[in-house]
């Protein structure tokens, strides 16, 4: 007559990490549709390779480490890190870039460190930093929306130019790149940022095609996605608020500040808002619990921090976007933040209040 | 800004921080009447039901008992007692398993009832005003009421609190899951109710009274709206629901929106919180004189056919409640003592409802699926932070995780994990599945822990710096008498008297004595026809016989000086008892004895300084003949004893002989103490003649050394030249006692020269001066050893087990200097072990030895002072003192 004994408490609202995880994927699905939409196949080809990639990955180094293989497997978390590496790859990239990038973010940044919840690097973003450095040439390469290529792109064309660098028509990415007129074309951001050190106001940027009229071309669209995805997280809890916010105000907060100082050559907010990974950011990469701050205030502080990192470096540094830098110096502040925002205690620090 | 009453009436309440929304659950009972008491066959009272000290027990087993009889009886505010909750009589007063999460026994009065349910007499009380408080109190706490809510703080230290209060908060929040105790308490006896908190406000005279509940009752909010619409300052306080606002704190901070300050009462604050139940129970005890016997407990979960709340009786079995509500799980039962946020598991069914117990909950397996209950479904945390944001007590739940399993005792303290009211909430919204609350349960019983080894080791250092303190005094103390007696002594060795000169040679004819003995056994020995050739090994046993007798005889001496430390004070009443070394020891003594055990003692003492001088003697000599030297030394220590021991079994013999030597050393002390007062003269002569056989004895039997010879002229001579300058019988008598001596230390010496100075042999071109110097070392060497020896002097068995250790050691070690010197240090090492071991002993017997030598020396330069030698002697002395002080301070720091 064995009587169950258990420690308090009894009832559990029976919430799963990989449950977590699996809705943060699906929130995921709106941005990647536009992605699709505007940008062809490329990402969704990357996005499948990086998620072989990092189960094997991941499969092998729980082996290694004589962990509980299926339960961790299934986690959904080494999903959640090569979809949103996959998002992040240009489109045309090769494929080992993919491989490469999906297998440090596994093995180095995730389990080396000690597996879920032990990183201290958002690995996605670790990743793609990584790569970024690595091969500038292949991570430049940022494909044009669909709308602008001459050429016509079909899902067995971006197959072959992944894996082969060219189309069965033998075109190279180079070409695909080329605008009818003959010029390469880049993100927005690079533009209106190649386009101020030639001494072009930003005004005169937007006249590019690839930023397009009124609201764009395809990168706002993405955006749109990403943040629908985030008020479905935010609805369902999944993510707090807090970070999204603090991010996404400061970097309004920055980019109005610069714009009213200078606005020849200064951006304006939605321009940063909704270009690059802002959105993405701000709510699938600056939410990940494990490599982000913990506490309400130390969110709030967080997310600025980032918000502002990402003006700085979008406005100064020489890279044209700056979400991944930004999160990875955020990263390695999380503990200091954490360590200063605790919050008071009840009934310690009974201040003299009325 | 609005104040808090008027907040309360607009409906505004503030808020704790997180909190949690669980399945309620209420609607399996909250509808059903209370079903009265039933008598179990067996009742369970434990002794403690509350926080603070279990009451004295006033029944005895076979007692009868009424109902509401008290069990025990308490004399201090946290103490409670416990009464009978029906008639019947008492079978057994032993520890049993308590209702508590350890799941630990404690003594509980097992009960029969008799089915009668008799009452014992009670005087009804229908005006409580007319009652002073302190005869409220002094009901309250008679009754044995305790909080009923979960914590189970006796009320009467709560209502009896001094401090001016503003707020009394009667507490009918009821946020747990499934638990409809109170809720239904006020549903039906709601006038008791009112009653209860009509005398609480008696006793504290609030300024406003509120009573906090959630939305969620809503019958429970009418009945009591109506019952107190009539009371002004009474305000139904309808907060939403939300787990845990019945915590104290939360509702404090819901209704008042002020926060108790970690470590402080609410009272501190005005503030004083008594739960529905306890109202009800404090009713009953001041109007009814009903002692807590009784209370509502909801029994619910969908293990059972018919879940309900039901009075029961203090000490019912937890099973007996289940089986009248049907429970209907075999296989895997799961009781629960309260809710399911912070009830806790019981270990079996017969475990007894006490007054702090709401609920028992048996939940089906699927209504309740923990992931606690199997705890394989953990994984790791990922940070989330919902944890923290649930947190009624705004921690940082994760941070706390990580430290409890680090067991960082520091940051967990730092973390304010004792502001931790373990409601659970975190570990019910953690994703990974983490049991929270058990870590920081183990956490908090591992500070405590550590808390209370620290306190205890702050203890342990306080006492031993007093000791230390203590022990320093005592020696200040020692030494000072030590001297007194020392120059007492010399006064009256130097008297010139008769007296004092028979006391001299007494004791040196009882060392002759033993010496002569000594000899007779050894030639004994010689006698038998084991003789062999194997001369080393039986050298250096004889030599380690010799060390230990030596050893021994001092031992006595020790003893003798310790009577001889108590002898005087006894005579002349000038101190005090030195109680706790002086008479441990002597005891064993004959206390007619001590006196004579004294003068020999100083006898001992005189011989010993003799002998000493006499010792720089033979020295001289030795330096005179450097070739024959050594020789001579080892030869004088082989003719003493046991040539012949060359067997396999050395050690036994040697250990035997070393016994037998004592002894008999031991009863001619004895017997020559006795003799010598009767007639000393015939005794002197007697041991005259002794030493004289001795001598001769010992010379003749080792043939085939001739040395030996020379030694025993040598010290013939020495003798001859002595006699000389004193004509005296006695003093002859005295000198062939120091000669027996001499020769004894001169072996013991030889003993570890023998050791040190065989491969030196070899070259026998070595100067004088390098031999001295190896002389002193092996006596310093010796000398070592013997204060050890002298340092585990209590019992026999230490100094056996060194003579083992002595005899074994030269076995191995027959030809190597090294191997002599590595088993002089580990027998060294081993006698300090013990000397730790008797460290006090140790101490002040080193002491002890100390100043008797100095005393030696002083006397001897005194009472001798014709012979220049005395102060070669005298010097000797000192150095062997001074050598003993270093081991004594040696032996101190070591400790």
């Amino acid at each position: 007559m064995a009587f169950w004994i258990a420690s308090s408490p009894h009832n559990h609202e029976q919430s799963e990490t990989s449950g977590l995880m699996r809705l943060v994927i699906y929130a995921t699905i709106p941005g990647i549709f536009a992605q699709w939409y505007f940008f062809g196949w490329g990402n969704l080809i990357h996005i499948s390779m990086a998620i072989i990639t990092a189960l094997v990955a991941e499969f092998s180094i729980l082996s290694l480490r004589g962990k509980k293989i299926r339960p961790q497997l299934l986690d959904g978390s080494a999903i959640l890190t090569a979809v949103l590496l996959g998002i992040s790859l240009p489109a045309l990239a090769p494929w080992w870039v993919t491989i490469i990038g999906s297998l440090f973010a596994i093995v180095i940044v995730k389990q080396l460190y000690g597996g879920l919840g032990h990183n201290p690097f958002n690995p996605a973003m670790a990743a793609y930093v990584m790569l970024l450095i690595s091969f500038p040439v292949q991570m430049t390469q940022w494909q044009p929306p669909l709308s602008l290529l001459a050429i016509d792109l079909q899902f067995s064309d971006t197959l072959s130019l992944i894996f082969s660098g060219y189309t069965p028509q033998g075109y190279s990415v180079e070409q695909i790149r080329t605008h009818v007129d003959g010029f390469t074309m880049a993100t927005p951001l690079d533009t209106v940022k190649t386009n101020i050190t030639l001494g072009l106001t930003v005004v005169e940027s937007m006249e590019s095609p690839v930023i397009g009229k009124h609201f764009g071309i395809g990168w706002e669209w993405m955006n749109v996605g990403f943040l629908l995805g985030g008020l479905f997280l935010l609805t369902k809890k999944a993510i707090h608020w807090t970070t999204p916010l603090s991010f996404l105000s400061s970097l309004f907060i920055c980019s109005f500040i610069a714009f009213i100082l200078s606005p020849d050559s200064s951006a304006s907010t939605m321009f940063h808002w909704f270009t690059g990974a802002t959105m993405l950011g701000a709510f699938f990469i600056l939410t990940d619990p494990v490599s982000g701050a913990t506490s309400v205030k130390g969110r709030l502080v967080f997310g600025a921090l980032a918000g502002l990192l990402v003006y700085l470096i979008r406005k100064f540094g020489g890279y044209p976007d700056a979400v991944a830098f930004a999160v990875l110096l955020c990263n390695m502040a999380a503990p200091l933040i954490d360590q200063y925002t605790r919050p008071r205690t009840y009934g310690h620090n009974v201040g003299v209040k009325k | 800004m609005e104040s808090v009453i008027e907040r309360i009436h607009k409906g505004h309440f503030s808020h704790f921080h997180g909190g949690i929304h669980p399945p309620e659950q209420k609607f399996l009972t909250c509808t059903k009447p209370i079903a009265s008491a039933q008598i179990p066959e067996q009742l369970t009272i434990p002794v403690r039901q509350h926080i603070g000290q279990a009451g004295d027990i006033i029944v005895a087993v076979g007692d009868k008992v009424l109902k509401g009889q008290a069990l025990s009886a308490s004399d201090s505010p946290m103490q409670l007692p416990v009464h009978a909750p029906t008639s019947g009589t008492i079978s057994a007063i032993k520890a049993s398993v308590i209702p508590h999460p350890s799941g630990l026994s404690e003594t509980c009065i097992i009960m029969k009832p008799d089915g009668e349910d008799t009452w014992c007499k009670r005087k009804i009380c229908p005006d409580y005003e007319l009652l002073s408080k302190g005869q409220i109190l002094e009901k309250i706490a008679n009754a044995g009421i305790a909080g009923m809510g979960g914590a189970g703080f006796p009320t009467q230290v709560k209502v009896g609190t001094l401090a001016k209060i503003e707020y009394l908060i009667i507490n009918a929040a009821e946020c747990e899951p499934y638990i409809t105790a109170d809720d239904l308490l006020i549903q039906e006896h709601s006038p008791t109710v009112l009653d209860g908190i009509k005398i609480l406000d008696h006793l504290l005279a609030p300024k406003n009274i509120l009573i906090g509940i959630e939305d969620n009752k809503s019958k429970a909010i009418d009945t009591l709206k109506k019952a107190t619409a009539d009371i002004e300052h009474i305000h139904v306080c309808v907060i939403p629901t939300k787990y845990p606002s019945g915590g104290e704190k939360q509702l404090i901070k819901i209704l008042t929106d002020q926060e108790v300050p970690s470590g402080v009462l609410p009272s501190s604050l005005g503030i004083v919180m008594q739960n529905v139940a306890t109202c009800f129970a404090i009713a009953d005890a001041v109007i009814n004189d009903t002692p807590l016997i009784k209370r509502v407990v909801t029994v619910s979960g969908q293990a059972l056919e018919k879940p309900q709340n039901t009075w029961a009786l203090i000490g019912t079995p937890v099973g007996f409640l289940t089986q009248n509500c049907g429970y209907k799980n075999k296989q895997h039962k799961h009781l629960i003592m309260g809710g399911p946020m912070m009830g806790f598991s019981l270990s079996n069914d017969q475990i007894p409802v006490i007054k702090s117990t709401n609920c028992i909950l048996a939940p089906s397996e699927e209504e309740i699926a923990s992931p606690y209950s199997t705890g394989t479904k953990e994984v790791e945390c990922i940070r989330c932070g919902q944890c923290a944001d649930v947190c009624p007590a705004q921690l940082l739940p994760q941070e706390l995780q990580w430290s409890a399993k680090a067991k960082d005792q520091q940051q967990l303290t730092n973390l304010n994990l004792f502001d931790c009211i373990e409601c659970g909430a975190c570990a019910y919204v953690c994703p990974s599945q983490i049991p929270l609350v058990h870590y920081y349960r183990v956490g908090k019983a591992e500070i405590r822990q550590q808390k209370l080894l620290d306190i205890k080791a702050e203890k342990a250092k306080v006492r031993f710096e007093a000791r230390k303190k203590r022990l320093e005094r005592e020696k200040i103390a020692r030494a000072e008498k030590h001297k007194k007696a020392a120059e007492a002594r010399k006064a009256r060795m130097n008297s010139g008297t008769s007296e004092a000169k028979t006391e001299k040679s007494a004791v040196a004819a009882a060392l002759a004595r033993v010496k002569a003995k000594k000899a007779q056994s050894s030639t004994d020995k010689n006698a038998s026809p084991q003789e062999s050739g194997n001369e080393q090994v039986s050298d250096q046993k004889s030599q380690v016989a010799n060390a230990i007798a030596r050893a021994k005889a001092k031992k006595l001496a020790q003893k003798a000086q310790l009577t001889d430390v108590q002898t005087p004070k006894n005579d002349s009443d000038t101190t005090k008892v030195d109680t706790k070394e002086a008479s441990a020891k002597p005891k064993s003594e004959n206390a007619p004895v001590t006196d004579k055990k004294a003068k020999v003692a100083a006898a001992i003492a005189k011989a010993k300084a003799k002998k000493l001088q006499q010792a720089k003697k033979t020295d001289d000599s030795v330096a005179k003949l450097p070739e024959t030297k050594t020789d001579n030394d080892v030869n004088a220590a082989l003719t003493d004893v046991k040539e012949t021991a060359a067997s396999p079994a050395q050690d036994k013999k040697s250990k035997v002989a070393a016994a037998v030597a004592k002894a008999k050393q031991k009863a001619k002390a004895k017997a020559d103490a006795k003799a010598k007062t009767d007639n000393p003269v015939e005794l002197t002569a007697k041991s005259q003649a002794k030493s004289a056989t001795a001598k001769k004895e010992a010379s003749p039997t080792p043939v085939e050394v001739i040395e030996v010879v020379e030694v025993v002229e040598e010290s013939d001579s020495i003798s001859a030249e002595l006699p000389k300058q004193s004509a005296a019988e006695l003093k002859k008598a005295k000198i062939a006692a120091t000669v027996a001596k001499a020769k004894q230390k001169a072996k013991a010496k030889a003993a570890t020269k023998n050791k040190t100075e065989k491969p030196t042999d070899l070259s026998s071109d070595e100067t004088d001066d390098s031999i001295s110097k190896k002389q002193e070392k092996p006596t310093s060497n010796n000398d070592n050893s013997a204060n050890k020896e002298l340092t585990a002097p209590v019992t026999k068995n230490s100094i056996k087990a060194k003579a083992a250790k002595l005899t074994k050691a030269p076995k191995q070690s027959a030809e190597e200097l090294k191997k002599a010197k590595i088993a002089a240090a580990v027998s060294k090492a081993k006698a300090n072990a013990k000397a730790k071991k008797l460290a006090k002993q140790s101490q002040t017997e080193s002491n002890s030895e100390n100043s008797e030598q100095k005393d030696d020396a002083k006397a001897n330069e005194a009472s001798a002072s014709e012979i220049k030698k005395a102060r070669i002697a005298a010097a000797v002395a000192k150095a062997k003192a001074k050598k003993l002080a270093a081991d004594a301070t040696k032996s101190q720091t070591s400790e």
